[in-house]
């Protein structure tokens, strides 16, 4: 009942939805329009508001011990309680003003600088790391510099410049990037493989 | 500008340079940035889960006449009880649902697209040699590609000892993913200074108000 | 400390101030620098470009805010040739922080073009907002079936079947392409599951950190073609002749560029000219 029948079921649905790729007949058509699309979305959303639940129990009870920076953590309450007041259907739901300012001056400037600062990061470590300290490395350098100078306004050299990054990104890039393609297909797949077969089974949790 | 935009546009501003104070060092305003998008992000995912999906493909849609839309509700229901140490078993059986679906629908898909159609396409040699309008540029090319993916593939194979022939093939196959490597590096680059970019376009054009150049 | 050794070990705030400073000084100084187009971008223009009036498309707008720098001006661009054009567009967005954005961001473009040619492109006739839905992979697959799965309602709650322009949608076989704008694997969920099982026509406008993995898809025609980061953005905005914020960015991007470089050839004099120093005193 607690493993064995929770592991039938997926071997049953995972293997319906790979048979059902190679017969469309009506009934599996049905079967698959009807449950294994339309259902596992309103599931999920469930599962998706795990992790919501879950930062708010966590974050009360380090308010309730005063953990280290307990006050950022009402900071992190204070935000969250705000923006689901301000979604209620009373205040205009999810295109509320108040959701659309929360959005557009807080979440929108705060995760786009969190993202931006990479730039700088990127920076110091292209000068730290980026050392040629053997072929390969020269190699992986010389690429990177080739196809950061393609749009470089360089008189003759432009042309050129921009003509041998074009061939380093269809040709030695496709070739590598490919083969990091078809081992992670392959990956997907196998692991697709032995979570239906029951091989794999950590996502079940503990008894 | 009025004052309610310049208003708006100073607290975006402070919390967007607040973010950009941890470029010195760690410090509260960084800290307080920080916590507030965490809080006000986990908010804005319920809402927006509560009003696409709960709202719209289960209380409406139970409205319309829809009844049999109360049973993939009273699965995910099932779903809470992973915060009971007795009752998480029950929660086994709705995930089985959304696991089975999405792991035996990756089957036959990731496979064509990941695999199949990449082997075609490392084979491309074999249609440019045979095309009307075949350069020796292209042909080349497709060569350089079939030996790049096979020498790649024989890098990251490690069930057999990168000595002797494998050793050298395989060190051709790291060449080829250097210079890949190196060319997702060009692109980082510029994509990570994009975004720095888009940020002082705001702070100085839109809070600052400088003239553009 | 010799000259090298103070190549070798710059503090890292000195080159984030020198950055900073690049950047501010490339936004205020006036000029511009050629930007040549690539293929990748020209095809998809000119697939658009060749669609009929009234014809549909489908823009997955499948991005955040953190990636909006780079992502944002392509969709504008975009839109503003569906627009220019009267190709209507069928817009999603599945990213879970990104349906305010795309309904900001439509709204935007609409008024953009109201502004340009005075005319009003009108919900429902124009254009379909679906918003959002988790597990995208089902979603997108739903589509593929029928739109009406995933989205019995449009982002606004109004039942689809009573927006004008989706009399005639039911499925991918109804529009005549997808062009995803994502900054994450909701990409190469539309190529394995939309383009794989349904064979839409598929394009995509990436960040530049993406880029590079999808030029395989291009050779192998899983996908019509690909915009890559703010390059990839500023050649759509010129393709549409609708210069903005990524054509001003290249030209920032030229000297953000140019100081990484000088930095990473003065790490490498430092670092050889080091070790032969150490060599010699062995």
């Amino acid at each position: 009942m607690k493993r064995q029948l929770p592991l039938l079921l997926i071997f049953a649905f995972g293997a319906f939805m790979v048979v059902q790729y190679f017969i469309p007949h009506e009934a599996s058509e049905f079967f698959y329009e009807f449950v294994a699309l339309d259902w596992p979305p309103i599931v999920g959303v469930f599962a998706l508001s795990l992790g919501t639940i879950s930062l708010v129990r966590v974050s009360i009870g380090k308010i309730q011990r005063r953990e280290p920076n307990w006050g950022y953590t009402i900071v992190t309450l204070a935000g969250l309680v705000s923006i689901l007041i301000a979604g209620l259907p009373w205040f205009g739901g999810k295109q509320s003003t108040m959701v659309e300012w929360e959005f557009n001056n807080v979440m929108l400037p705060v995760t786009a600088s969190m993202f931006a600062i990479l730039a700088f990061f990127i920076a110091s470590a292209a000068y730290r790391a980026f050392r040629a300290r053997s072929a390969l490395a020269t190699l992986l350098l010389v690429s990177a510099v080739i196809v950061m100078m393609r749009f470089f306004p360089l008189g003759p050299l432009t042309e050129t410049t921009g003509a041998i990054a074009d061939w380093i990104l269809n040709v030695p890039n496709l070739a590598a990037k490919r083969a990091i393609l078809i081992g992670v297909g392959l990956g997907i797949v196998s692991t697709a493989l032995k979570i239906i077969l029951g091989v794999e089974r950590s996502y079940l949790g503990r008894d | 500008m009025d004052w309610t935009t310049a208003l708006t546009n100073t607290i975006a501003a402070f919390l967007t340079l607040s973010i950009f104070s941890f470029l010195y060092k760690d410090n509260p305003f960084y800290k307080f940035a920080e916590h507030l998008m965490v809080g006000v992000s986990a908010g804005y995912w319920m809402l927006t889960l509560i009003y696409s999906t709960f709202v719209d493909k289960v209380i409406l849609t139970i409205a319309d006449g829809k009844w049999w839309y109360i049973i993939p509700t009273l699965l995910g229901v099932l779903m809470l009880t992973r915060f009971s140490s007795k009752l998480a078993w029950v929660s086994r059986y709705p995930l089985a649902l959304v696991i089975g679906t999405a792991t035996g629908v990756a089957i036959p898909l990731e496979m064509k697209a990941k695999i199949i159609e990449q082997l075609y396409g490392s084979i491309d040699l074999v249609t440019q040699m045979q095309a009307p309008d075949a350069t020796l540029g292209l042909i080349l090319n497709s060569l350089v590609i079939l030996i790049g993916v096979v020498t790649a593939l024989v890098y990251f194979f490690f069930s057999k000892a990168h000595t002797g022939a494998t050793g050298y093939v395989a060190k051709v196959g790291i060449a080829v993913l250097m210079i890949g490597f190196g060319a997702s590096f060009g692109f980082t680059v510029m994509a990570r200074v994009s975004l720095l970019i888009q940020r002082f376009q705001f702070l100085m054009f839109d809070w600052l108000n400088l003239p553009r150049g | 400390m010799s000259i090298f050794e103070k190549m070798f070990a710059i503090d890292r705030r000195w080159v984030y101030l020198t950055l900073g400073i690049a950047v501010i000084i490339a936004l205020l100084i006036p000029f511009s620098i050629p930007l040549p187009i690539s293929k990748e971008a020209q095809s998809i223009y000119d697939y658009v470009d060749r669609l009929a009036p009234g014809d549909v498309i489908h823009l997955a707008m499948d991005y955040d805010p953190s990636v909006m720098g780079e992502l944002q001006p392509m969709t504008y661009a975009i839109l503003k040739q569906c627009f220019d054009k009267d190709i209507k567009v069928v817009v999603s967005a599945l990213h879970q922080f990104g349906p305010t954005l795309a309904a900001n961001t439509i709204d935007s473009a609409v008024a953009r073009h109201r502004e340009k040619t005075g005319e009003t492109k009108v919900n429902g006739v124009d254009y379909v907002y679906l918003g959002y839905k988790p597990y995208p992979i089902l979603i997108i697959l739903g589509m593929g079936q029928n739109y009406r799965i995933p989205f019995p309602r449009d982002y606004y709650g109004v039942p689809l079947d009573s927006l004008p322009m989706m009399a005639t949608i039911r499925n991918y076989n109804d529009v005549k392409g997808v062009l995803n704008v994502s900054g994450t694997s909701a990409t190469d969920y539309w190529i394995n599951y939309a383009q794989g099982r349904y064979n839409v026509p598929l394009a995509i406008g990436v960040t530049g950190v993406m880029a590079t993995e999808y030029y395989p898809y291009l050779q192998t025609n899983q996908i019509f073609g690909i915009l890559g980061g703010l390059k990839g953005a500023a050649e759509y905005e010129i393709l549409t002749d609708a210069q903005g914020p990524a054509v001003e960015g290249m030209r920032v991007q030229l000297v953000a560029h140019s100081i990484v470089i000088l930095f990473i050839i003065i790490g490498n004099i430092g670092f050889f000219a080091i070790r032969r120093s150490k060599n010699k005193a062995l």
